[in-house]
């Protein structure tokens, strides 16, 4: 069978303003859109652009808005859209051509919440121990593989781009959650500033949206418990 | 006119480079910047969409934490699992320095499962086995069924600490040398990068580079392997008359997912799953009576096809059935999450009430470029070096793997030699003068790239990328002959002159992927040319190897490793030589489990 494949389409060295055009592409039953958007790509359109790697939703390259809703394109199927298929970039992130839009500000934000273990006491000898029990607090948001379809689904982000975002909000629960990490405090200075966790209006898009199934509101929410008992 | 290319070039200037940023590259950065070194890495992608990501099941250490193991019993496994080829010397290096590396991951903070008394949990995995064979061990440790996603994040976490600084979606596209090519003695003094966002040539100059690219799976039609991995580092090290070695030893993995290959992960028969044929029996009792289901990986692959060739796939078609469905629910969602999930998603199977149908798919290298213990590339046999050039990981073949790799084995490889890397190229970079400014190192391959666009006329890189992908599957597969191996290599050989007229369609310089798929199109060409002709010269069966024609072992005659160059121009790969395998503990015996 074939579907209707729309594609927004923006190539700076030509247009001026995106636009949509329409492919009519066969698929096959168990299909993704990541296979018809390839389809397309390697049968109708060469300049179709767009980011793919892993192809089965743990690299999180191909992020994109799919029939209105941020989706991994190589997780979603043909069956589960019928037989129209609209596939825009992720919202609310500044487009470099067709599907592709720039991570820059995105990993900048990652990486201003100290993403990594702070635990600077003497080398030991071995490795440190944590109880399963420890484990299971933040086990949640390890999750996370950094495709920006919660972040770029957030109303508050859309409203105000300094908003640091659900995805770097998770990575900092990773470790301040994290029994062995004694970085928390500076994590959580970090995002207790106008542009923190308070601009979460709740509204679990993030939820929908992350296709590692992370519960990202909870995370924020017990990021913000943390903040508020610092006094 | 838009161009593919912008027409200036940047000039860089480090001590180090490092290509790729998956486990090996990212290790390698860490250590570089320990040490001091200015360095730069560069990835095609984000490092964290790099393909160790998608490892599953866990990285294999004698830590003994739930049972008891040893190290030589690691390296033994090791040996008799790549069917005696493994250098004896590399499973050693191998089996000693996985322990401290997992206890480094552990103290970088990757999110291990733990025991009851709160130590890294660890569990059984194919090959690997107590006491020199006697049974399974429990040797894997492991973070759920996301191992791979966690050491990369830890990694690329560890590097943003240490302020290493990356190069983020910038494709590699040549090598340079000063002094000749690698096997005119030449010493490798940089590379060029393509900016992807830009269409912009960079020239980086540097005293030691690193191939950290990965492998090449998507030569064949079904992989688990991820859409990037096309044997970059191979083959622009083969263009540049660096040898590969053991191309024809490429593993299948027993269970990929019918039809798309992507990998449900041996930890669920570690976990204790089972392979079931058409009339419910685990057939593996008929071809590995002591480990089952945990035999190495090319054992089960071949029984799976013999299953299925008796008329004994499930419906008499061509997959088996994997089976979890006694482990319980628990068991399946605390430890098997990840490829529960791909079981649902992608085949719309649910393994907690039915059975998961498998196949065998194109999964690992376990040849590539060669080096020695400290990670540099080898120009020949006798084991020469290429001054300034390094490989770790699938790239690279030490060789720790030999005939066929054990599960877990490739991130225990990544880790410690990624690690070996960075230290050498430290000490490389310390004691070395910096290669000449070479002006317009970049023109010979803007040319080639802008041919690729400029071509009024031409085949689309798909075209020929579908047909190459069909040739490896039918010819160089789980079982080979000479007449499939024949047709393969001339196949191969008409699909080169194929690309010679290979034209992309996107003509500009931003965000170009039509060309870069282009440019990787012929990296798989070069890999899969180096696969077909190792395979075919040698005639024995052997590991991942397996000749239906020999069918036997042949140690008097091939109890060494192949090393083959590139022809030269579009001519067709014709020198080969061997290489001895170093033994120092273990004789090699018959391969019985």
């Amino acid at each position: 069978m074939d579907v209707e494949l729309k594609i927004q389409r923006f190539d700076p060295e030509k247009d001026t303003a995106p636009h949509w055009e329409t492919y009519r592409v066969p698929v096959e039953p168990m299909d993704r859109v990541l296979d018809v958007l390839t389809r397309a790509k390697e049968l109708l359109d060469g300049s179709i652009t767009f980011r793919r790697s892993c192809a089965h939703g743990v690299c999180g390259s191909d992020a994109l808005l799919i029939n209105g809703r941020n989706r991994l394109a190589c997780k979603v199927r043909v069956e589960q859209l019928g037989k129209s298929i609209s596939v825009a970039p992720l919202p609310g992130l500044p487009v470099v051509k067709d599907l592709v839009v720039d991570m820059d500000e995105f990993f900048g934000k990652y990486r201003s919440v100290l993403p990594f273990l702070i635990a600077d006491e003497p080398e030991g000898t071995g490795e440190r121990l944590q109880s399963q029990e420890q484990r299971d607090v933040y086990d949640d948001t390890t999750k996370c593989i950094l495709c920006a379809a919660c972040t770029s689904s957030c109303p508050s982000f859309w409203a105000q781009p300094e908003y640091v975002g659900p995805a770097a909000i998770v990575n900092a629960h990773r470790f301040i959650f994290d029994s062995r990490d004694q970085g928390a405090e500076e994590r959580l200075e970090v995002l207790s500033n106008e542009d923190g966790v308070w601009r979460c209006r709740t509204t679990f898009n993030c939820v929908d949206a992350c296709p590692r199934g992370i519960n990202i509101t909870k995370a924020i929410l017990e990021v913000s418990t943390a903040i508020g008992s610092r006094g | 006119m838009s161009s593919a290319l912008r027409a200036e070039a940047g000039q860089i200037d480090v001590d180090a480079i490092v290509v790729g940023a998956g486990g090996a590259g990212l290790w390698a950065a860490l250590e570089l910047a320990r040490e001091g070194i200015p360095t730069a890495v560069l990835t095609k992608l984000y490092p964290t969409r790099s393909h160790t990501g998608a490892a599953q099941g866990g990285v294999c250490a004698a830590l003994g934490n739930v049972e008891e193991d040893h190290w030589e019993w690691h390296m033994f496994d090791t040996i008799k699992g790549g069917d005696y080829l493994t250098d004896q010397d590399a499973a050693e290096v191998l089996a000693r320095e996985a322990i401290p590396a997992v206890i480094e991951l552990e103290r970088m903070g990757l999110p291990f499962n733990r025991t009851p008394d709160g130590k890294i949990d660890q569990r059984r995995f194919g090959g690997h086995t107590r006491n020199y064979g006697e049974g399974p061990v429990r040797r894997s440790c492991y973070a759920a069924d996301r191992t791979g996603h966690m050491i990369l994040q830890t990694l690329y976490q560890q590097c943003i600490k240490a302020g290493v600084k990356f190069y983020d979606e910038y494709h590699v596209v040549d090598l340079l040398f000063e002094g000749g090519s690698a096997d005119q003695g030449g010493r490798c003094s940089g590379v060029v990068g393509y900016k992807i966002a830009d269409g912009s040539l960079h020239v980086l100059r540097a005293k030691a580079v690193l191939l950290a690219t990965g492998g090449y799976g998507r030569a064949w039609r079904v992989t688990s392997n991820a859409h990037s991995l096309a044997g970059d580092g191979m083959a622009l090290a083969w263009r540049h008359g660096v040898p590969l070695m053991d191309m024809e030893f490429y593993q299948f993995h027993p269970t990929g997912i019918v039809g798309i290959g992507i990998l449900l992960s041996e930890a669920a028969r570690g976990e204790g799953g089972y392979l079931l044929n058409d009339s419910g029996k685990r057939f593996m009792e008929d071809y590995a009576p002591k480990l089952m289901e945990l035999a190495p990986r090319d054992m089960i692959s071949r029984a799976m096809y013999q299953e299925i060739r008796a008329g004994r796939g499930i419906d008499g078609k061509d997959y088996v059935f994997l089976d979890v469905r006694h482990l319980g629910r628990k068991v399946i969602e605390e430890k098997l999450p990840d490829i529960t999930d791909f079981a649902r998603v992608y085949q719309g199977v649910e393994p907690i009430s039915e059975p998961v149908p498998v196949q065998p798919t194109a999964h690992y290298a376990m040849g590539g470029v060669p080096t020695n213990l400290e990670t540099e590339v080898l120009a020949n046999a006798a084991g020469g070096v290429v001054p300034g050039l390094f490989a770790a990981g699938e790239v690279a073949c030490v060789s720790v793997h030999g005939a066929n790799r054990l599960g877990t084995n490739s991130l225990v490889d990544l880790l410690v030699f990624g690690k070996r890397a960075g230290k050498r190229m430290a000490v490389i970079c310390k004691s070395t003068t910096a290669p000449k400014h070479a002006a317009g190192a970049e023109r010979a391959i803007r040319d080639e790239m802008l041919a690729l666009s400029t071509r009024p006329e031409g085949v689309r890189p798909a075209e020929i990328r579908r047909a190459l992908a069909d040739v490896m599957m039918e010819g160089v597969g789980v079982y080979r002959d000479e007449t499939l191996l024949t047709n393969a290599v001339k196949e191969i050989q008409r699909l080169k002159g194929e690309y010679q007229r290979v034209r992309v369609e996107d003509t500009g310089s931003v965000f170009n992927t039509d060309l870069l798929e282009a440019r990787e199109l012929g990296y798989l060409l070069d890999a899969s040319e180096a696969t077909a002709v190792s395979a075919l010269a040698r005639k024995e069966s052997r590991g991942a190897h397996s000749r239906e024609d020999y069918p036997e072992r042949d140690d008097e005659k091939y109890l060494a490793h192949t090393l083959v160059w590139r022809g030269a121009g579009e001519a067709p790969a014709t020198k080969i030589d061997y290489k001895p395998v170093t033994i120092t503990k273990f004789e090699p015996k018959p391969r019985v489990y």
